[in-house]
């Protein structure tokens, strides 16, 4: 059942080249997804373009049977709940404890009024807790974000998505400003997450062997559109150059007769 | 442990949060009690506003004067960016040297706690009262005005530049006290050059506020310039045109004068 | 080639000194300011000073009319301050780069700002007297419309110091805009906006002293009365009980800042 369908999506700029063009593709539910390219290559657009936080100038998404394009502010809303984001640098309010941002996450199903006065159900604040457990951090439940590290700060992010529920979480270079260390944890922790609670993964990254690792499926954009969209296993040697436009990423790969990578990057 | 968490999943109040609490919940009630205890002095309010909206009107959006042209308001604010100058070099001048007597890396401990304690004071004085003070021997009018808004001004710069001088590395005027360098020297060769920028910049947003000080001068105590005019065209000609036509021209090079001081703000923080 | 450094220094300091000089004899010409008088005039301000600038027994019978002007000049400042502050914060939220609802808001909110603040104090305080007269009304009005506009741009800056990261979050999230403000931006940007709040309640002390004098309340007043009447003793008592009260002010407004940045 596919759980998401974009159809000619594209985003114009200033310029004469789109930061995406034509771009289409169906994911089902429980799909573990990795967005690949190089830098300009339209991967942040098109994470942002999915759940609206950037306009597409033109095309069609269609999430869980709904068409996203064409809702207004409060139906946009709503399937926005549904949509969890993490982001490279967090996003989180730095002065406010880890409890307070996770529960940021509800915020989509609360009225404006609850909202404003920041009052979660009992019931909620059971469940953040009992997600930070899963992610290992519930020891520092009251601390203030600017206190924690920067792998405990995207479990914080990863946390805060969770809490909303989500059919689907989008991931904008989750490990990008980590060590090699947190990296492993956080995707480790992602990994489980799409596995053992269904929920459908997103993810831009720049590393490749991180994407051969973790997905079940690869999209390889190449200046705002896909040039590859396939299993780990058959991402060759000539598909990464192609991606990348440069030999020197596919270099560092190990391949065996037929062109396959065989071995992810040290 | 868990359960105990499990319990206690309310925030915790940390001791910042009580006093922001506590210093906006006073501020607010001295602010009501205060605003109910305004004394209108017998004045219609409703009435007074419309008045004060009219007023506005006219002062904004037409302003005329017979007895001032343009060149006249000119000269008068090239006077007021005169005194500012005047009191702004003096201050400056006398700071850069005050301040030294007042950074710790650079004098005894004992004179330091005097000139820091000093410049406290002065700057505690409200600057209209220090030209009155000084209009006593001098007279009302500009002098009076220069000295007592240079007195005021060297209390803000002189705090600024020894908190300047003391942020100087200490290493570098230990290795040119070990290379036997006198204290003038090292002044003038490390300390100073060291602080440049930020004296510059410090003494630029003064000249702003010495600027707004010679205005509320002229208006208030005699001086020349701009402000005295204001003063003029409404408590002698009542003329409202003319007040507005003053209070653009002061709009303006106040205006000028904030983008300028903003570029310096920006630069400071690079800093 | 070391010569020419330590020359190029030297040359620049002389010039920047010949610039100084030039400015200084300019000024002192236009503004007619004698500046033999003025160094004469401190030495005699000094001598005066010694001798009558003190407040004596009699003086200090004034202390209670003291004190209630005083309160009276407290009670403007903070009120003024607070109510410019609500305004403000307003005007801040509509304009910032966080939070705006468009960007028309900004352009006004920082021309707002810019106007209210750069028309001076004695500006504000003379056009407001012909409608309302000489009172602690007055005095309170101008003083607030100077504050608006200081406030509504130093809270700008301290929204925009925000950030859009963590909106950017709760959009995402599906929070509406006033959660976004509400849970995001103003928790973010608390200790910046109470630091400048007292730094303008701090100000405007200082500036009632001024506003008084002209519009006929608080201590600005009491100090002109007394100057006017020559009655120097009670004029000192009035100044050094300024003093008092002005670093008072300071030294709170200090520990509040130390305890919540």
């Amino acid at each position: 059942m596919a759980l998401l369908k974009l159809k000619n999506i594209s985003k114009y700029y200033q310029g004469p080249k789109p930061a995406l063009e034509k771009v289409s593709f169906s994911i089902d539910e429980g799909e573990f997804v990795s967005v690949i390219g190089s830098s300009g290559s339209g991967k942040t657009t098109l994470l942002r373009c999915i759940n609206r936080l950037i306009e597409p100038t033109e095309g069609e998404i269609n999430f869980n049977g709904v068409e996203v394009t064409k809702l207004r502010k409060n139906e946009l809303r709503k399937v926005r709940t549904k949509i969890g984001m993490v982001f490279q640098h967090h996003n989180l309010v730095e002065r406010l404890t880890v409890l307070e941002n996770v529960l940021h996450g509800r915020l989509g199903y609360k009225s404006t009024l609850a909202g404003i006065m920041g009052s979660y159900t009992k019931k909620e604040k059971k469940k953040a807790w009992d997600i930070l457990e899963m992610l290992g951090i519930e020891d520092q439940v009251h601390k203030r974000c600017d206190q924690l590290s920067g792998g405990q700060k995207q479990r914080v992010g990863i946390a805060r998505a969770l809490v909303q529920n989500p059919k689907m979480i989008l991931c904008d270079e989750p490990i990008a400003s980590l060590d090699p260390g947190s990296s492993k944890i956080i995707m480790d922790y992602l990994k489980n997450i799409c596995k053992d609670m269904g929920i459908t993964l997103i993810i831009s990254l720049h590393q490749v062997n991180v994407a051969l690792n973790y997905s079940h499926r690869i999209i390889g954009f190449n200046k705002g559109t896909i040039h590859f969209d396939g299993p780990p296993s058959k991402l060759t040697h000539k598909k990464i150059t192609d991606i990348y436009g440069s030999e020197q990423i596919a270099e560092s790969y190990d391949h065996d007769e037929t062109g396959n990578i065989t071995a992810a990057a040290g | 442990m868990k359960n105990k968490d499990r319990m206690n999943l309310d925030k915790p109040l940390t001791r910042s949060m009580i006093i922001i609490r506590i210093t906006l919940g006073f501020l607010l009630l001295v602010t009501i009690y205060g605003i109910l205890t305004l004394d209108s002095g017998g004045v219609n309010i409703p009435g007074a506003i419309l008045e004060t909206l009219n007023n506005f009107k006219i002062i904004f959006f037409r302003p005329f004067s017979h007895r001032l042209s343009v060149f006249d308001a000119l000269y008068e604010i090239i006077i007021t960016i005169a005194l500012s100058v005047l009191i702004t070099l003096f201050s400056g001048i006398i700071a850069i040297f005050l301040g030294l007597l007042g950074a710790q890396n650079l004098a005894p401990k004992g004179i330091t706690v005097i000139v820091k304690a000093f410049v406290a004071f002065i700057r505690a004085v409200p600057s209209i009262l220090w030209v009155l003070i000084f209009a006593v021997s001098a007279g009302l009018g500009s002098t009076a005005a220069v000295i007592g808004l240079s007195f005021h001004s060297i209390g803000y710069l002189t705090k600024a530049f020894s908190e300047c001088y003391e942020e100087i590395d200490r290493g570098v005027i230990d290795a040119l006290k070990a290379t036997g360098a006198k204290w003038w020297q090292i002044v003038f060769q490390a300390v100073l050059p060291s602080c440049a920028t930020y004296l510059l910049s410090w003494t630029f947003l003064r000249f702003e506020m010495n600027f707004s000080n010679a205005v509320a001068m002229g208006a208030a105590a005699g001086a020349a310039g701009i402000g005295f005019d204001l003063f003029m065209a409404s408590n002698l000609y009542f003329d409202l045109h003319e007040l507005g036509l003053i209070t653009y021209f002061i709009l303006a090079f106040a205006i000028l004068l904030e983008v300028i001081a903003t570029r310096v703000k920006s630069k400071l923080k690079q800093k | 080639m070391e010569n020419d450094v330590f020359k190029k220094r030297r040359k620049s300091t002389l010039l920047l000194a010949v610039i100084i000089a030039a400015l200084s004899v300019g000024s002192a010409i236009i503004t007619q300011y004698d500046a033999g008088k003025g160094m004469l005039s401190i030495f005699k301000a000094v001598a005066w000073g010694i001798k009558n600038f003190y407040p004596d027994r009699r003086s200090l019978v004034r202390l209670p009319e003291i004190f209630i002007k005083l309160k009276d000049t407290i009670l403007m400042s903070i009120a003024a301050s607070v109510a410019a502050a609500v305004i403000a914060m307003a005007l801040a939220l509509m304009g910032s780069r966080s939070t705006r609802v468009h960007v028309f808001f900004t352009g006004l909110a920082r021309g707002i700002g810019s106007f209210f603040r750069n028309v001076p104090l004695v500006a504000w305080a003379m056009v407001l007297m012909l409608a309302f007269n000489q009172s602690s009304l007055t005095g309170f009005l101008a003083l607030f419309l100077g504050s608006l506009g200081f406030l509504t741009r130093a809270f700008m800056e301290s929204l925009d110091e925000v950030g859009e990261n963590a909106v950017e979050a709760l959009k995402a999230a599906g929070a509406t805009y006033y959660h976004i403000v509400f849970q995001a931006v103003i928790p973010s940007s608390m200790p910046q906006i109470v630091s400048w709040l007292l730094f303008m309640i701090e100000t405007n002390i200082r500036d009632a002293t001024l506003v008084g004098f002209l519009t006929g309340t608080g201590i600005g007043f009491l100090f002109d009365v007394y100057y006017k009447s020559f009655n120097y003793h009670v004029a000192s008592l009035i100044v050094i009980i300024t003093v008092i009260m002005v670093i008072a002010m300071e030294s709170v407004s200090n520990i509040v800042r130390r305890e919540i940045l």
